[in-house]
């Protein structure tokens, strides 16, 4: 695929630069990082990374240092769903690894892994910030809390429905 | 019920839109503070109301506002710091999602008194959708009149602009914040210069926390001083504390500052108790970085007085007996939780966060884990603690940043209130996978089910 | 020129003045000797370098005349500028010496320790640092960290596992050439100095990150295996080069020219040219000039007497002298702290008996003798 912004995409990403003073468009690196990652079937390769250096007219080098840096960006092809489980210490006082354990046979993967049908990849994360509602994942942009088994179920046969449909 | 000054309204149908916000009195302390006040009469103000950073660190926000130097012709800059990442911090998530234009009427102020015309508020990344909730919050803000050219016809003009993170808890201390707010990696800074005078783009920046932004507001419209008799000793105002772990009602509660932590753990008005009629074993107090205790020091001080909310009482007794209020994310254990897994996970954690810049961090954090791995597998031996402990001491203090410290004084604080639980973790390998140490020494003082 | 403003600092009770804005490292590299702290990842003629490593730290015992608190905290000596009246320890200071040991065990906790086969071996500032303050032994006893191979070009190799993240050789990058082309990716205890993809480094003045590296994690690959540091003869050379100052050190053995590098001062670091320029050099000096009828010889190299590299070379030939002065003269007129009296304990360190005049030790002859 080509990693080119499309109209709606580039007015975005104007709108992100246009945050910040002349001549420190550096600033929306990261914003920009969240823009592509979303515009690019959610993951970063090479090519993307080097498409944001030109825009922000800045070395490719800063931004590999900046993507890999942060844990957010993903430098590998990730499924369509991407459950990012928290384990840290307030979720795991509250149950977080028998989630972790049901999510890995429900889908028969291990952390880092994908589904065989692309639709899901877990990831273990560390605290989203969300300790009060434990335990807890992040897809997407949403966070699904007060998880229980059955919980997952409901979760992962909604995305399988939504993957149908579309 | 206690005083609320932040969360007040958080209940009234619809308050997340400027209609609602403004008709429940919203927006006044910019009316007051632009037209009747000036920019050094609102940091005097800010400073008689003895308004602490909620971030974590407990400074005096007046003395910090009253450090930033203006250099002629040279832009100044407020930041708000949205970056929550502590584990067990989630109370300004709260107040952005239900409270926009609290926030936002907290910064408009502070940047008039600051003299910031582009104001930043750096968010985690995780937190994806408060962004829109926040823009959409500036946008209805801008068109009364609020934010942007000439507002309210006296001339300062001011702009907030949403940026959000990547992913790095270091990015909540305010120097990497701002090397990330400038596109870079999340490094802090070796200070000195402080923010106050090279902060973003090298100019002068004022960091703050999301609730001691929000806190403004009160603080402008009832004046400094009745601020200031709300609470106790240097422990003035609100305080919002997340509560989660091992409790009936998780959540985010405001309190002033003069309740026991006895009241807070078991009163129905905050955590409701112990969940299940469990025990109380020990409680994290502020965040995952500050020193865990065990109930019984937790609800009395060494000096077997009552320990209150407040930053002095939780900080009674230094780090031999006490801990700290620090960013109010209260984790309570109860006594089937092992100290050791916990442990462990917070090392973990603070490993996965390390920025990697400074040696002690950067290989103390790795051990720190990997020998709390060993010890909770049921490998450990007795030297593996007092190597812990040795580790610990020499991060602490010794780093760039307060990372360090925060990935030291978890490990600490297990060891000096548990190390019986590690010894047996330690003399009972093959027990310890499959059963708790549970008690033992540290039952509940008080609460004692019939 | 205005007159400076000198401030009045005393480090280890060695009182000296330097300008305002003095860093506390460089006074104390004023004095000299052991009361300048150790740095590895600060280096003067970086902008920004520093601050990293924590090797340098020191207590501040007296903030300065005007408020003599101290500072709660040790404090990086190379980022922290003196005041005047302040007082510093750095030897003298038990919790220095402890949290220095203690970096010094951070640092080597994931070094391969491969010295045997490193070229670094000889002059590495790592290996110093533990033999000067590090402890004997490791309490480390898990798998040491190891990192994917990159490729850097045909000049430079680059060992990701020996290297300390000093930052250096980015500040390098950044400060010497237009296009930085590598820089630290991830982050924590995976950071690493790497390109991401696959490059090589070819700016003419990207071979002085092999200078500039403490350890043995950028090495000339034009020098790679081919000898032992100790085994040359370092000569001060020049050309006349159109793209840098053309002033090297050559490392010969025999006329064989093995290796260039930059000059170096005794701290590690590239000297000033007569012009006050730092000495840096080209890539075609360092990598491609390997005649001796390249250079202009001005004669040895003056090298530490206590370096490795002084071993093996006789007096007067290639600039090492065998000293004749006392201890105390080369010390700035202080006496060495005296931990024991060996003289004491054997005549075999009697200064004035002849080793052939003692009897003993036994020799193998001896063993054998008595086993037959």
């Amino acid at each position: 695929m080509a990693y080119i912004f499309n109209d709606t995409q580039m007015a975005e990403f104007k709108r992100l630069v246009a945050r910040y003073p002349e001549g420190k468009q550096k600033s929306a690196l990261l914003p920009v990082l969240h823009l592509a990652q979303e515009s690019f079937d959610g993951w970063l390769p090479t090519e993307a990374l080097d498409y944001v250096a030109s825009l922000l007219q800045i070395e490719p080098i800063e931004v590999y240092e900046v993507a890999t840096f942060y844990s957010m960006y993903n430098l590998k092809p990730v499924g369509k769903y991407v459950f990012e489980v928290c384990q840290t210490g307030p979720c795991m006082i509250s149950g977080s690894d028998s989630i972790i354990d049901y999510i890995k046979q429900v889908l028969s993967i291990q952390p880092g892994e994908t589904t065989k049908d692309g639709l899901f990849t877990l990831k273990l994360v560390e605290c989203l910030g969300a300790c009060g509602y434990a335990p807890m994942m992040q897809v997407g942009k949403i966070y699904k809390e007060h998880l229980t088994k059955e919980k997952v179920d409901a979760i992962i046969a909604e995305f399988r429905q939504a993957a149908n449909k579309n | 019920m206690g005083v609320k000054l932040l969360l007040e309204k958080a209940n009234v149908p619809g308050i997340r839109s400027f209609e609602v916000y403004r008709r429940e009195g919203g927006y006044r302390s910019v009316e007051k503070a632009l037209k009747e006040m000036n920019p050094e009469s609102i940091v005097e103000e800010v400073k008689k109301s003895g308004l602490r950073g909620r971030g974590g660190a407990g400074f005096p926000t007046g003395m910090k506002w009253s450090f930033i130097a203006k250099p002629e012709g040279v832009p100044r800059h407020l930041v708000c710091n949205a970056d929550e990442s502590e584990p067990g911090t989630f109370k300004d998530r709260y107040l952005m999602e239900f409270l926009p234009h609290l926030l936002i009427e907290g910064l408009i102020v502070s940047s008039f008194a600051l003299g910031s015309s582009d104001t930043y508020i750096y968010i985690r990344g995780e937190y994806a959708w408060i962004p829109d909730i926040l823009e959409e919050a500036i946008n209805e803000a801008k068109a009364a009149g609020f934010l942007g050219k000439n507002i309210l016809g006296t001339g300062f003009d001011c702009n907030i602009h949403v940026q959000r993170g990547g992913g790095a808890y270091i990015c909540g201390e305010e120097t990497a914040l701002i090397e990330s707010l400038e596109g870079k990696r999340g490094n802090p800074r070796i200070k000195p210069p402080f923010p106050a005078i090279q902060g973003l783009w090298m100019r002068p920046t004022v960091v703050n926390n999301v609730e001691t932004l929000a806190a403004i507001v009160p603080i402008i419209n009832m004046g400094g001083d009745e601020y200031a008799k709300i609470g106790v000793g240097r422990s003035t105002g609100t305080k919002l504390i997340s509560a989660c772990g091992n409790i009936n009602k998780p959540g985010v509660y405001e309190i002033d500052m003069t309740i026991s932590v006895e009241e807070f753990i078991y009163s129905d008005e905050y955590c409701g108790g112990i969940k299940g009629g469990k025990k109380l074993k020990a409680c994290i107090p502020g965040g995952s970085s500050v020193p865990i205790l065990p109930a019984n020091l937790l609800l009395k001080t060494a000096k077997g007085e009552t320990r209150y909310m407040n930053y002095e009482s939780l900080s009674d007794g230094g780090f031999a007996t006490g801990s700290m209020l620090g960013s109010g994310g209260f984790i309570v254990l109860d006594e089937d939780q092992c100290i050791v897994k916990n442990t462990l996970t917070l090392a973990r954690f603070y490993r996965h966060e390390s920025c990697g810049q400074c040696s002690p961090c950067r290989e103390g954090t790795g051990w720190m884990e990997k020998i709390l791995h060993k010890i909770e597998h049921g490998k450990g031996s007795m030297s593996d603690i007092d190597l812990l402990w040795d580790i610990q001491r020499k991060i602490e203090g010794n780093t760039i940043c307060p990372l360090g410290d925060a990935a030291a004084w978890p490990v600490a604080a297990a060891i000096r209130h548990f190390r019986d639980e590690f010894e047996w973790h330690i003399n009972n390998p093959e027990l310890s996978q499959t059963s708790n140490f549970g008690l033992q020494n540290y039952a509940d003082p008080i609460h004692v089910p019939a | 020129m205005s007159e400076q403003t000198l401030f009045k600092v005393t480090i280890d009770n060695i009182t000296v003045e330097v300008p305002a804005g003095t860093t506390i490292l460089q006074a104390a590299r004023k004095i000299g000797g052991e009361v300048a702290p150790p740095a590895m990842c600060f280096y003067s003629k970086l902008k920004g370098s520093g601050g990293k490593c924590r090797t340098c730290l020191v207590e501040v015992s007296k903030g300065s005349e005007k408020d003599p608190r101290p500072m709660p905290k040790l404090v990086a000596s190379c980022r922290t500028t003196v005041m005047d009246g302040m007082e510093v320890k750095n030897i003298t200071s038990e919790k220095v010496v402890d949290a220095r040991a203690g970096v010094v065990e951070f640092l080597l906790l994931n070094h391969p320790l491969d010295c045997p086969i490193c070229d670094q071996a000889g002059e590495c500032h790592l290996q110093d640092l533990s033999f000067e303050h590090g402890k004997s032994g490791t309490r480390y006893e898990f798998q040491r960290r190891t990192f994917k191979k990159h490729n850097l070009g045909k000049n430079i190799q680059l060992h990701m596992t020996r290297c300390i993240l000093c930052y250096r050789c980015v500040f390098t990058a950044d400060q010497l050439t237009n296009k930085r082309e590598h820089g630290v990716l991830d982050r924590g205890d995976h950071a690493e100095i790497a390109t991401h993809i696959e490059k090589s480094l070819d700016n003419e003045f990207i071979g002085n990150v092999i200078d500039v590296c403490p350890v043995g994690a950028l090495t000339d690959k034009t020098f790679r295996f081919k000898n032992r540091v100790w085994f040359l003869k370092p000569m001060d050379a020049h050309r006349d080069c159109p793209t840098c100052s053309g002033r090297v050190t050559l490392w010969n053995r025999g006329d064989e020219v093995f290796r260039v590098t930059a000059r170096k001062d005794e701290w590690g670091e590239i000297e000033d040219t007569p012009e006050g320029q730092p000495g840096w050099i080209c890539n075609t000096c360092r990598f491609d000039k390997k005649q001796s009828s390249d250079w202009v010889i001005e004669g040895p190299r003056e090298i530490n007497r206590h370096s490795v590299i002084a071993q093996g070379h006789y007096a007067g030939k290639i600039g090492t002298t065998k000293p004749k002065e006392t201890f105390t003269a080369v010390n700035d007129g202080r006496t060495p702290h005296l931990l024991m009296d060996i003289h004491d304990q054997s005549e075999v360190n009697q200064p004035n008996i002849h080793l052939s005049e003692i009897k003993g030790p036994s020799h193998g002859d001896t063993f054998n003798n008595n086993k037959a």
